[in-house]
């Protein structure tokens, strides 16, 4: 008995490309699902702040006043709606139509002459606390600009580098991609072994002289390229929808990819393998990649701004290594010296799955 | 005589401290013959194989197969699991490829192989067909021909025979004939003991122990001179055979039709008709054993022939009309028809059998007439009541007992039964007396607190009657209820069965078993959705015999025959 045929290994695979072809979910998750979520992060989800309805409350007519209200009329953040008292804009405020109230008080002209400027107060609207306090942070902003521009000491002029409009659809549809590799790496590939024990199969298979070395490379090889497939879909879409730029080249993409799918396709076939349960497989590969790569990974939330103990945690998702290098490739080019890590810390991962996973698949059925 | 496998002393747990899958069994496998590896379900035969294929280790014992320890030999050993291990979202030929380069199958041999397969399995047709749609016979056919596919020197077959019809099983046996005749040692498992006599040698298995090994005739032997046909008595069969069973003198008792087969305790001869009070008409004729009588004997012998269930139970109404009645019963499911204007009746205290081939229609009647169906047109009515009109008031009048353990796995007995008396509207101190009373007649009371998904087999069987006879219903309906458990267990529900119609229960059953169907008083024979024969066991012999021309033709001759016929039939209408 030979330990290792290329020919048993190249039926195998066939057989489960054949298998992919004829399963019409596994082609919706591979093709119609990144798309779908690229559309989804790429357009709905947007963590810019767009035009906020507010109120302003000008109780002041002075010169001084009339200035800063137009100020914050004129301003891209805010849709103001005006009033002379605060009375009649609470009750838009109560009803949800406004998410804040700005105050210019009474004495604000004069008190400005005197050298004392009274403040501006900024009601905000505490059942909505991360609107409440974008509001509140912009509407302090457009005062102080307002302010440096009646006396004119330094100039600060804000430059952005590498996404100069702060688009974060920029760096969400990186993240987009990380998650649809991540479903298709590991949720896809949880299924297939489990499928198998569930099927009955694999006790017909085992009882032929295939290895089980064999039988784990033609699980993965036809999952490896559907993820790069996948993933190109989803960078040309980026490219020629969003308009993102692409400063990297394809190859040092594809090295990404490829470098990230190891360890994903590693958990899912130890998932598969240690469960031989499909319903189990696919609850724990949901929880433990597709989750964290969502929420852990500083997709959506920025790793910085987790606490400590939440912040050592995301060293432990690989998603965490794949999206800064997504960035940078799109967002700034080839720079090996920032990727290389990450990519390695990727394959770290890997190699970890792929040992767990080989040791719980055994020719055996008990 | 060479030997191709062997295990010797062999024993398997799966827990630690838990029963024995196997214990101490020892098996040998010689080329060129079928050796049978015989027992009921749980016995431990699935165990057993998947050792030999080298899937399982087992604790103790030794294995040797091809001359090396299990598994090593993986290529020259062909195994079908009992679920055939087929891919079904890949066709015929495409299964056939890759077990061939799986099994290293040149590539010039591919396409005679598989010529010579799909010849042999009569698959041709269908090779370009996914295996998911290929019936339950073709996929076995196709499941052996994977095994086939590189001539192994050692087949391990597991229940090939299982949840297939006799015309499918005869061809496969046929199959394995010709195997047999090219030197390849075969191990046929199975738990039809009909099929044991067919063995060159068998291996008899029950609760993880070896109980025989040797020639089939050998065990049949044990039988030989004792077993006898009590025929053309006065009364009930079912009263006779209650009779007859009661006596010391008789060790195991099973209908045929209208007579009653007997088997003597040993040491007794032939048996007077006056000891059973079966009238002045009656005669007693010798017959011959079978392999089962053999393995009852083994046991211990049937036990007693009166129902502790029975005695207990209510008297079903008399009404006017039948207990169970269809009319014109018909289901479609898109463009295909399963079942076809079925129309029939039960009456009160009588027991219909329902018997067709897999996918002939009979399950979807079965569902039909207890409500778990809509039908497409037609009625279905129990106690005189339609589903359609009063749904929950026929319910209530009727027991199920379904073909797989539809129990709660994971509540113990006691809640299991618990929960059934309250479903059944059962409250109070009548519920803990109903359910007192079937924990005594089924004798549950030391599995109580256990889970009913670890209850030996024989036992579920037994939980799942109480849970279906809790509320007294007058209708009963079987799903295959017998598939699998020893023939003890089978004998005890038959006679609690017969005594409940004795009662004036009526039963329909849905069977594999050709010696179940024996049990009733009539049968309907489903296949492709009609019903094409109708009438007592004794009439479809009759009926048969007169097609074939061959005397006293088995039930299972009979439904072959009538099977074939209502072919024939249906091709000259065609033409």
């Amino acid at each position: 008995m030979t330990v290792f045929s290329l020919r048993r290994l190249a039926a195998l695979t066939v057989k489960e490309v054949v298998q992919i072809g004829r399963d019409p979910s596994t082609l919706l998750i591979a093709f119609v699902l990144p798309l779908i979520l690229m559309v989804l992060f790429g357009y709905g989800v947007s963590l810019d702040t767009a035009r906020t309805r507010v109120g302003l409350a000008l109780e002041d007519d002075s010169a001084a006043a009339v200035g800063l209200a137009e100020s914050y009329q004129n301003s891209r953040w805010f849709d103001v709606t005006m009033a002379h008292a605060v009375a009649p804009l609470r009750r838009e405020l109560v009803a949800g139509r406004i998410r804040a109230v700005i105050v210019i008080p009474a004495d604000f002209g004069g008190g400005r002459a005197r050298g004392r400027t009274p403040p501006v107060e900024v009601i905000t609207d505490g059942s909505e606390p991360n609107t409440a306090s974008f509001v509140a942070a912009y509407a302090e902003g457009v005062r102080a600009a307002w302010a440096g521009e009646r006396r004119p000491r330094v100039r600060i002029e804000p430059r952005f580098w590498f996404n100069p409009e702060l688009k974060s659809r920029f760096f969400l549809v990186p993240g987009a991609m990380a998650i649809v590799m991540t479903m298709i790496g590991t949720l896809l590939t949880a299924l297939v072994v489990a499928r198998e024990w569930e099927r009955g199969t694999t006790e017909a298979l085992f009882a032929t002289p295939i290895t089980m070395l064999e039988f784990l490379i033609s699980k993965l090889a036809p999952y490896f390229v559907l993820g790069l497939i996948s993933m190109s879909l989803c960078a040309i879409f980026a490219v020629t929808v969003f308009g993102l730029p692409f400063r990297g080249s394809p190859l040092t993409l594809l090295a990404i990819a490829s470098a990230f799918l190891v360890p994903a396709l590693g958990q899912g076939l130890f998932i598969s393998a240690a469960t031989r349960n499909q319903f189990v497989a696919s609850q724990i590969a949901l929880l433990s990649a597709f989750l964290p790569a969502l929420l852990l990974s500083g997709f959506l939330f920025e790793i910085s701004s987790m606490p400590a103990p939440i912040q050592w945690l995301t060293y432990a998702i690989p998603a965490r290594y794949l999206i800064p290098p997504l960035s940078t490739v799109f967002l700034a080019g080839d720079l090996w010296d920032l990727i290389l890590p990450d990519i390695f810390a990727m394959l770290g991962f890997g190699v970890l799955f792929f040992a767990l996973a080989f040791r719980f698949t055994r020719k055996r059925l008990d | 005589m060479t030997v191709v496998a062997a295990a010797r002393g062999v024993t398997k747990r799966f827990a630690p401290r838990g029963p024995a899958a196997l214990d101490d069994v020892t098996l040998e496998i010689a080329a060129g013959r079928v050796t049978g590896l015989v027992g009921p379900d749980g016995a431990g035969k699935t165990t057993l194989i998947r050792i030999l294929a080298g899937l399982l280790r087992p604790q103790s014992g030794q294995v040797e197969v091809l001359g090396g320890p299990a598994g090593a030999m993986a290529g020259d050993v062909g195994y079908m699991p009992q679920r055939f291990g087929l891919y079904e979202d890949l066709s015929v030929r495409q299964n056939l490829t890759l077990y061939a380069e799986l099994r290293g199958l040149p590539r010039a041999e591919h396409d005679a192989v598989f010529d010579r397969l799909l010849a042999f399995t009569d698959l041709k047709r269908f090779q370009g067909r996914l295996a998911g749609q290929l019936s339950g016979g073709m996929k076995q056919k196709l499941g052996l021909a994977c095994a086939l596919v590189r001539t192994p020197r050692l087949l391990l077959l597991d229940e090939p025979s299982v949840g297939v019809d006799p015309i499918s099983r005869r061809e496969l046996w046929s199959m394995v004939g010709a195997l047999v005749d090219e030197g390849i040692g075969v191990l046929w498992s199975t738990a039809y003991l009909d099929e044991a006599e067919r063995c060159a040698e068998v291996c008899l298995l029950n609760a993880g122990r070896r109980l025989f090994a040797g020639r089939p005739a050998d065990l049949t032997q044990r039988a030989a001179g004792r077993v006898f046909r009590l025929e053309a008595f006065a009364g009930g069969k079912r009263d006779v055979l209650a009779r007859t069973l009661n006596r010391p003198e008789v060790s195991d008792g099973t209908l045929q039709g209208r007579s009653v087969r007997l088997v003597m305790a040993a040491g007794e001869g032939a048996p007077s008709p006056k000891l059973f009070a079966a009238g002045e008409g009656a005669r007693v004729i010798p017959a011959n054993p079978r392999f089962e009588d053999g393995f009852v004997d083994i046991l211990g012998g049937a036990g007693k022939g009166t129902s502790a269930l029975a005695a207990t139970y209510a008297e079903a109404p008399r009404g006017e009309g039948p207990a169970i009645e269809a009319r014109a019963l018909t289901k479609r499911f898109g463009e295909f028809t399963a079942a076809q204007d079925i129309s029939l009746n039960v009456a009160r205290g009588e027991i219909f059998g329902l018997l067709g081939p897999n996918g002939a229609g009979k399950s979807t009647t079965f569902k039909m007439l207890c409500g778990l169906l809509t039908p497409t047109s037609g009625q279905g009515f129990v106690a005189g009541r339609g589903f359609a009109a009063s749904g929950a008031s026929a319910r209530s009048r009727l027991g199920y007992m379904a073909q797989k353990f539809s129990l709660y796995g994971d509540l113990s007995v006691a809640q299991n039964l618990a929960f059934f008396a309250g479903v059944y509207g059962l409250r109070g101190a009548k519920a803990r007396a109903r359910t007192e009373a079937l924990v005594e007649i089924f004798d549950l009371s030391r599995y109580l607190p256990d889970n009913a998904g670890a209850l030996p087999l024989g036992y579920k069987q037994r939980l799942a009657l109480a849970c279906a006879v809790m509320h007294e219903p007058p209708v009963l309906f079987l799903d295959e209820p017998t598939s699998g458990v020893d023939p003890i267990t089978r004998r005890e529900f038959w006679t609690h069965i017969n005594g409940l119609v004795e009662r004036g229960v009526s039963v329909l059953v849905t069977t594999h078993f050709m010696d179940e169907a024996e049990y009733c008083d009539r049968i309907a024979l489903i296949y492709r959705a009609r019903e094409i024969a109708t009438g007592t066991p004794d009439a479809l012999r009759a009926q048969a015999a007169a097609l074939t021309g061959a005397a006293d033709p088995t039930m299972e001759d009979a439904f072959i025959a009538l099977i074939e016929a209502a072919d024939m039939a249906r091709e000259q209408a065609a033409a």
